[in-house]
């Protein structure tokens, strides 16, 4: 551009200071000062850019259209208090009863007992791979970590079957349970998100700036202080990110409570039963044969609304607590 | 508010003696002191065989042009080097003859001791309150009544009255001359027996650093403080004593390493320098 410019009819300062009237450019004046050369690419990379957001709105709003209809089709036949506050879900019986509160108790059951394992384990990982561990050791956790966050679903389900529950809670612990039981699933669910906790908020932790810790440490607090009293609360606004993900994560978890949390489905009432979780049925009935605009089939979809539904209103929460909770620094 | 003006105190580049010049002894009472002091990280050397000593109720000022390891060494004196992997202290560095990186020393303990300021204005994102708090807070000192300590501390930074009705605000909100004066409160909240400070200035402007420079001399009645400065006219306004450092490359290496060349009263440092390295550095021949 500097090269460039030498070319054009250099402004001299004296004229804009108007002592000799308007500045007289030598030149056709009908010729721009300032044209530049086309740039055609510019416009198609913009057109690349803005088709690839429309698509990604127009596919959401499709998914949603495609989880409405069938849901209204369903709230035509049963009523949405039944559905909300009922509490026999029997919807492949004769006599159907479409209650969902089983597995909304199984889906809260399954995503408590994640978050009671992901939360802790997950913080204590970020803590201590952006406070206390020396990049050596940082170096191997984090690739360690981004490992386990890699391993297929199914395979943590297969664990939560044949390992947690059958071996350790049955043949260690002798624990009087069945086949299945919310607890191994849930269990397992939460190692599954540790990574995803640990990793979101260890980028949180490791953004805050050095000079904060630095003036921490020179009013004499020591590294768990300055961890915990300065450190976390700079990055809460990222840790509470990182744990709303985990919670979508559990709430959204389909093959490990499909394998191990059972398929009755009923109000579960203690970690050591069975039960179905939403992303279960889902799973479960949707492998069946059930004709396309039946009341079954119109029942996956009014359950999918209702998880989409609990998903969008734990993103909206979510975004208040960040806003609320936000430390700039 | 705090804007630009012609007097501007940075343009007075007057080189006087400070006042107290005559009165001061020839050597400082040295409440914090440097025998043969190297700092290296890794295998590098930053600094050289520093033998200082700084006296109860001064100021002294470290200048030097950049890379000569005054920034260095001034962190070496509240063990804030121990954060930087690799860093390493040969010799000793002495509090009221205690050697700060003796066995059984606890860091946490000496930076209690010895507080530090530094250049970029860091308050932490918490009330103003909160940060003045927060060092007693977590050193767990007994206090009768915080807010009291809090009042005190930022009375004694002359930063109250701009503040006393924001207490619950962040820290944030302020302009940055009164961040760094929040960051001396916060650092004499604690009731340290030394202020190391870190180029304090540098990010401030005229009026904001004219006011912190007022402040120090308030300070230094009750406390021992010194200061890394890039500004000689600073030095010259406000310390009582100057060391100069310059570095030296090496002749194998390259690397190079800070040494101290000469060490005295700011008024003899500026007025009548001994070695021709400080002459040329303070008329700006080099540096």
């Amino acid at each position: 551009m500097n090269k460039k410019s030498a070319t054009f009819p250099v402004l001299v300062i004296d004229d804009v200071a108007g002592s000799k009237g308007p500045a007289q450019l030598p030149g056709p004046s009908n010729i721009s000062h300032f044209a530049g050369r086309p740039r055609p690419g510019e416009k198609i990379i913009k057109g690349v850019l803005a088709f690839s957001a429309a698509l990604t709105v127009v596919i959401t709003v499709g998914i949603l259209i495609a989880l409405i209809v069938p849901g209204v089709e369903f709230f035509v036949n049963v009523p949405i208090w039944d559905f909300l506050f009922g509490t026999r879900w029997t919807p492949m019986f004769a006599d159907a009863d479409y209650g969902v509160l089983p597995l909304v108790s199984a889906t809260i059951w399954t995503t408590v007992l994640a978050l009671i394992i992901a939360i802790p384990f997950g913080l204590g990982a970020a803590v201590l791979m952006s406070e206390y561990a020396h990049p050596k050791l940082r170096a191997v956790l984090k690739p360690i970590l981004e490992v386990l966050a890699g391993i297929p679903t199914v395979v943590y389900g297969l664990f939560a079957l044949q390992f947690i529950q059958l071996v350790v809670f049955k043949e260690w612990l002798q624990l009087d349970t069945g086949a299945f039981s919310v607890l191994a699933a849930g269990l397992v669910m939460g190692i599954m998100i540790i990574p995803t906790i640990a990793s979101i908020s260890e980028d949180a932790m490791s953004a805050v700036p050095m000079s904060l810790r630095q003036g921490s440490a020179a009013l004499g607090a020591n590294r768990m202080q300055t961890s915990v009293r300065v450190v976390f609360p700079a990055a809460l606004s990222g840790i509470i990110a990182a744990i709303i993900l985990g919670v979508s994560r559990a709430v959204g978890e389909t093959m490990i409570v499909a394998i191990a949390a059972g398929s009755q489905a009923r109000i579960v009432t203690g970690p050591l039963e069975a039960g179905q979780t939403m992303t279960g049925f889902i799973a479960n009935a949707a492998l069946g044969d059930s004709r396309v605009g039946s009341l079954e089939y119109n029942t996956l979809f009014a359950v999918g609304l209702l998880l989409f539904i609990i998903t969008l209103i734990i993103n909206m929460i979510s975004i208040r607590l960040v806003n609320k909770f936000r430390q700039v620094y | 508010m705090e804007t630009n003006s012609p007097d501007q105190p940075a343009s007075s580049a007057t080189v006087r003696p400070t006042p107290s010049d005559v009165a001061l002894p020839d050597q400082p009472d040295a409440v914090l002191t440097c025998d043969n002091v190297d700092v290296y990280y890794g295998s590098f050397k930053a600094v050289e065989q520093v033998n200082l000593g700084f006296g109860l109720n001064e100021i002294t000022a470290l200048i030097g042009p950049s890379g000569c390891g005054k920034s260095t060494l001034l962190r070496s004196l509240n063990r804030m080097n121990d954060l930087v992997e690799g860093a390493r202290v040969a010799g000793t560095v002495s509090f009221m003859n205690e050697d700060i990186y003796g066995p059984g020393v606890d860091a946490i303990e000496v930076r209690r001791r010895i507080g530090m300021v530094f250049q970029k204005p860091n308050p932490f994102p918490k009330s103003i309150y909160d940060n003045i708090a927060y060092g007693a807070r977590v050193t767990g000192m007994k206090v009768s009544s915080m807010d009291d300590l809090v009042e005190e501390a930022l009375t004694r930074a002359a930063l109250w009255d701009e503040v006393k009705d924001k207490l619950k605000q962040s820290a944030y909100g302020l302009s940055g001359g009164q961040q760094q004066r929040l960051c001396i409160a916060r650092t004499i909240a604690i009731k340290p027996d030394v202020i190391l400070m870190d180029e304090p200035c540098s990010a401030l402007d005229p009026i904001a650093t004219m006011r912190i420079e007022d402040l120090m001399q308030e300070l230094r009645k009750d406390y021992t403080i010194v200061i890394v400065t890039h500004n000689m006219q600073q030095a010259a306004r406000v310390a009582d004593r100057t060391a100069f450092f310059t570095a030296l490359p090496d002749e194998t290496t390259g690397n190079r390493t800070g040494v101290l060349v000469e060490y005295g009263k700011t008024g003899q440092i500026f007025g009548a320098p001994n070695d021709k390295r400080t002459e040329d550095y303070i008329s700006g021949r080099f540096g």
